[in-house]
């Protein structure tokens, strides 16, 4: 797959002396829903405000749909739409004036069939004559995405694009990128929440300090990383791991009614088979047995917070 | 040159001039017409013609003058630092528009406000004094000079300011007193020597000299002169703001 944005040793280093960015790397396949995922401060909006124009990069170059940002800006930029994390309008401007202003403003000729359309996608038809003040904050935010979408762009950054969003918004949108990413637009969007790029994204890469943690697929991701836990509801409480058990890599819940159980679902042998047959051989007696998968959720947080390096995972 | 965008900008400041109608264009006039009726009528009369012109006539320029540079700097500043405050500023960042374009965009829209307001004092008037313009191109050409030039030093305040305090000192502070003494209600040759000499340091007095050449024919400064500044004046503000985009200065991190 060929690459839509493609970000080379870019650094960025604040007047403050704040390394927001240090030496990434990053390409992004035409046609894909990407997800950057990282915790508040790591360098996700610094990232996409280098790309879109809006923050000078200290050092690196970025491509975009192959122009350079900096030296091609005019045909760089032209490709690409930015829904902010913050939502700024004009108070006294009309939806639709709005939206048609940053149609211009790209330098696109006026079509207002083209705009009707996106209105209506988002379901801001009805409002296209409101003030904007008069907006939701819900609707405020898809008229930032009616804004981005105006010029028609091959790209579209979404910074937080449901932080602050009611559910039923929160699955308009991803139904609405998965629409967009359907007619051929590139998505790129980040968040934190992980159930975010855990719905949608077809790639997901990690942030922290200013540096790619990690880049990869997400359904690999998360089979490599993912974990399986079968958990083993005891019938009677137990003190401590009977010595038999003992070999086998299990904890006991506080309440000493539950053994816990690790393993690799890759494996081909899980040892599920052997635990229970241990079990019944000593005559422990259980009344339930559920397993489950760990989430994006927890593997991000294994690699943020406990510092997990990128050996250990390749390996 | 991108010509929709240079038009999406202008329209759109353009647009926020008819929004608010009576606060950038009748407020003006009401205020000016204040001091026709005050220094042009009530005092005016009791005034000796200075070089020829009746005081009430000799005001007229001057007046003109003091309301296009002030409204020309608000209303660009104005134009620039909404969008920075409020946030909107990252679209016009992240378009594909040149630097040039962005200021054709917004100085123009403003410059253009404050023509049509100069425009409309200078009929105003007529309802005051009867006056006549000896030289209506140059007057044209002073006018749209001036509004041009202020309307681009109010982009550069517009653009330092970061509290609205700061949006207002520049004008309160250095403007009004530049207008005050440049000659709006007077002709510099009515000062004491020492203070003619001082004058000159002030370029308001060139604008205001020129522009009331085209109107009688009769200037503090030679006209050449006074349209030499103006075009400096125009120069400077031109390199203020393209440093302003090479350094990406306040507006890019």
């Amino acid at each position: 797959m060929s690459a839509v944005i493609s970000v080379n040793n870019l650094s960025k280093i604040y007047e403050s002396g704040f390394q927001a960015l240090k030496n990434v790397n990053l390409d992004i396949n035409a046609g894909e829903i990407f997800a950057l995922l990282g915790p508040n401060g790591a360098g996700k909006t610094t990232l996409i405000s280098i790309i879109c124009g809006i923050v000078n990069p200290s050092d690196g170059a970025v491509l975009a749909d192959g122009h350079d940002i900096v030296r091609d800006y005019r045909k760089a930029r032209s490709k690409i739409g930015l829904v902010p994390q913050e939502i700024a309008t004009d108070a006294f401007e009309s939806v639709w004036g709005s939206v048609s202003f940053s149609r211009g403003l790209f330098g696109k000729p006026r079509n207002d069939a083209y705009i009707e359309k996106v209105l209506r996608d988002l379901s801001l038809w009805d409002k296209k004559d409101s003030k904007i003040m008069m907006l939701s904050g819900g609707m405020k935010r898809r008229l930032m995405i009616a804004k981005a979408l105006s010029h028609e762009p091959k790209i579209l950054f979404l910074d937080e694009p449901t932080a602050g969003v009611d559910v039923e918004l929160r699955r308009d949108m991803w139904e609405m990128v998965r629409k967009l990413r359907e007619q051929g637009v590139t998505i790129i969007l980040t968040t934190h929440y992980i159930e975010e790029a855990e719905e949608m994204a077809d790639r997901v890469g990690i942030i922290n300090h200013g540096e790619i943690v990690l880049v990869d697929e997400k359904t690999r991701l998360m089979q490599q990383l993912g974990r399986k836990q079968l958990t083993v509801h005891l019938a009677a409480p137990m003190a401590a791991i009977p010595a038999p058990l003992s070999n086998l890599p299990l904890t006991l819940a506080d309440d000493g009614m539950a053994l816990v159980y690790d393993y690799d679902a890759n494996q081909e042998r899980t040892g599920i088979e052997e635990l229970l047959r241990t079990l019944n051989q000593h005559n422990i007696e259980f009344k339930d047995l559920h397993s489950r998968q760990s989430s994006l959720e927890d593997i991000f947080v294994d690699l943020v917070k406990n510092g997990v390096n990128r050996e250990a995972m390749a390996s | 040159m991108n010509f929709y965008s240079i038009r999406a900008i202008y329209k759109f400041e353009m647009a926020r001039t008819w929004r608010t109608l009576m606060q950038s264009v009748a407020s003006p006039v009401i205020s000016t017409s204040l001091y026709f009726i005050v220094f042009g009528s009530a005092i005016g009369s009791r005034m000796v013609a200075i070089d020829g012109v009746s005081y009430g006539a000799f005001i007229i320029p001057g007046l003109i003058m003091m309301s296009l540079m002030t409204q020309s700097i608000s209303n660009a500043s104005f134009g620039i630092y909404m969008p920075t405050f409020s946030g909107t500023i990252y679209e016009v960042l992240s378009a594909p528009v040149s630097a040039l374009e962005i200021v054709i965009g917004y100085v123009g829209a403003a410059a253009t406000k404050s023509t049509i307001l100069g425009l409309l004092i200078l009929i105003t008037a007529r309802l005051f004094v009867d006056y006549q313009v000896q030289h209506p191109v140059m007057m044209l050409a002073f006018l749209v000079l001036t509004a041009v030039t202020f309307s681009m030093f109010g982009f550069i305040i517009g653009v330092w300011a970061d509290t609205f305090e700061k949006l207002q000192i520049i004008p309160l502070m250095i403007i009004t007193p530049l207008t005050f003494l440049g000659g709006s209600f007077y002709s510099i040759k009515m000062l004491p020597e020492f203070w003619q000499t001082v004058t000159l340091f002030n370029p308001v007095v060139y604008l205001i000299s020129g522009f009331r050449w085209s109107f009688f024919g009769v200037a503090d400064v030679h006209m050449g002169v006074s349209l030499g500044m103006t075009l400096v004046f125009l120069l400077v503000c031109m390199l203020a703001v393209w440093w302003i985009f090479k350094t990406g200065y306040k507006l890019k991190s």
